[in-house]
């Protein structure tokens, strides 16, 4: 099997200003948030982020590496309202294209089969196409004659993805309730760098779960990196679940650029993933101790 | 056991799905998925309903805690869901931040869209919901500023603008407004919108000034009906810690 693993400074280099970069996952749901973090880390700049947004997006506009979002939303899913997004619209810093969430997957997949367009009635008589001029309707050559939204291919430079399994080849495979547009993403992109939960001989892929889960294939795929957790604080699931006590301490830091700047020094200049999990533990260890003298059950320990 | 104005919001939410049949009912936020249960419950046997995330569920379960995948039907992952709201058959019942006369919806933002005044959730699904096929809107805070002259960006459409696509808004229906005081629908020869009910208790005039346009005002006014036995039964059991009370205080 032809060996892909690369090293995340390998996956960094690969990036450069002004890339348009997809990333996979869903609001806070399986999000590649190691490389996240390291593109925050990096003197990366002016970059247009394609996404079904969530954290990964309010990151990388709070560590100011984003001149553009294409989102269909930006949430945190339990957090509706994405706060660093939000402060990064209404400070005026960032481009914004808001499309249908349907018009994104309509996008990728544009690109991925590489037409440039696909026709769709989404988004028609809204203010997308207002707002966003330079979508453009096409006409059914048909009898018909109907004028649908030609959603223009979102060919992508990079796209980042997660997922619970793959080998070293480039197969990939998610173990969770749902694929979201991972695939998509990948084939929409130049270059598709792939993290994952637990790297595995290719055996153990099919052996795990029904053949349908490995919906990443190598001829997708650039280069993998195993990292455990790698999507902390987003759903991993069945890997893990989100990280609800982290993601409010994460929507606090929105409430100050001191705030911000001191879980940016703890938490994303963190060099390796394994100094972050420290301080991520340190912290759910100290709540824990908190809630114990108080005489409350720490989030989580329910169970 | 009294009603409260929750439980007769959790009704009017069920009755707006009362005649969907076998279609994907999908109520968003805590009083309508708890009118979506009880519409499966009781009108609307056929309904499919999720369990917020990947799956079709059979049963009635309860609201806010996960559902077991024993009670699971089918698999209808994000992409299957936009294949599925395509093929219209789907009632979704979606909030609004600012909704006007001719039901256009805005959830994206408030403001200048450059630099908004307040970012919202964005246009999420709303566009291709609203062309695509029935959708309603529950709003629990009924006022000037939730009922609008102009929204400030139509994330969904009204009437106006469907109208205006031609043959591309052949499956546009706006059914119901669903709010803490009334019900409203489109059932008007220009489909501005009506007040349909009053919640009991709902004077006329506090639903006129809580209303940022004018309503089309029959002259005799229904009253929203209230629950059943049958109703509050089944409602207690699919919203057993009260999150209806939460968000439609009494």
């Amino acid at each position: 099997m032809i060996d892909k693993r690369v090293s995340e400074d390998e996956i960094i280099g690969e990036l450069a200003d002004g890339m348009v970069i997809g990333v996979g996952g869903w609001g806070s749901r399986r999000k590649p948030m190691s490389l996240i973090r390291a593109i925050a880390r990096s003197s990366l700049k002016d970059l247009t982020i394609v996404s079904y947004g969530g954290p990964d997006v309010g990151l990388l506009c709070a560590a100011g590496k984003v001149r553009k979002v294409v989102s269909g939303f930006v949430s945190l899913d339990s957090i509706p309202l994405e706060p660093f997004y939000r402060q990064a619209r209404q400070n005026g810093t960032i481009q914004a294209a808001e499309w249908d969430e349907g018009m994104l997957l309509l996008g990728l997949q544009a690109a991925g089969w590489r037409v440039p367009f696909l026709p769709t009635r989404a988004g028609l008589g809204s203010d997308i196409p207002r707002l966003m001029p330079d979508l453009q309707t096409v006409t059914s050559p048909y009898d018909d004659g109907e004028t649908l939204l030609a959603v223009p291919a979102l060919d992508l430079d990079v796209a980042l993805i997660h997922m619970n399994r793959a080998d070293q080849g480039g197969n990939g495979q998610y173990l969770g309730p749902d694929p979201y547009f991972d695939d998509l993403f990948a084939m929409a992109a130049t270059t598709c760098f792939m993290t994952c939960e637990r790297l595995v001989p290719t055996e153990e892929l099919a052996a795990a779960a029904r053949p349908e889960t490995i919906i990443i294939n190598r001829l997708m795929t650039t280069g993998v990196l195993e990292v455990g957790r790698g999507a902390h604080f987003t759903t991993c699931a069945p890997d893990y679940a989100r990280d609800e006590a982290f993601q409010r301490v994460y929507n606090a830091a929105s409430k100050s650029d001191a705030s911000w700047q001191a879980f940016k020094d703890r938490y994303v200049d963190a060099p390796t993933q394994a100094d972050y999990l420290r301080a991520v533990d340190e912290l759910a260890a100290s709540s824990a101790a908190d809630s114990a003298s108080n005489g409350t059950r720490p989030e989580g320990a329910a169970k | 056991m009294t009603p409260t104005r929750a439980d007769i919001c959790v009704v009017a939410c069920a009755d707006a799905f009362a005649e969907d049949g076998e279609i994907l009912v999908n109520p968003i936020g805590n009083i309508p998925t708890i009118g979506g249960r009880l519409a499966k419950a009781t009108t609307c046997p056929a309904a499919v309903l999720t369990d917020g995330e990947a799956m079709f569920v059979d049963g009635i379960h309860p609201v806010g805690a996960p559902i077991g995948t024993d009670s699971t039907e089918a698999w209808n992952p994000y992409r299957r869901m936009f294949h599925m709201l395509w093929s219209g058959k789907r009632h979704v019942m979606m909030g609004a931040t600012q909704v006007d006369q001719m039901g256009n919806q805005n959830i994206a933002c408030i403001g200048d869209w450059e630099q908004p005044r307040a970012q919202l959730l964005g246009f999420r699904g709303a566009p291709g919901n609203t062309i695509n096929h029935r959708t309603s809107y529950w709003v629990p805070n009924h006022n000037p500023k939730a009922f609008v002259q102009h929204v400030s960006v139509v994330t969904g459409i009204g009437y106006d603008r469907a109208a205006a696509l031609g043959t591309g808004g052949r499956f546009h229906d706006i059914h119901r407004v669903v709010s803490n005081l009334c019900v409203c629908d489109f059932e008007t020869p220009d489909h501005r919108m009506r007040l349909r009910s009053l919640h009991p208790g709902v004077a006329l005039d506090d639903v006129v000034a809580a209303t940022g346009f004018e309503l089309v005002i029959d002259q005799d006014v229904a009253t929203t009906r209230l629950p059943t036995d049958e109703e509050l039964a089944w409602i207690e059991r699919i919203d057993p810690s009260g999150l209806r009370s939460a968000e439609v205080p009494q």
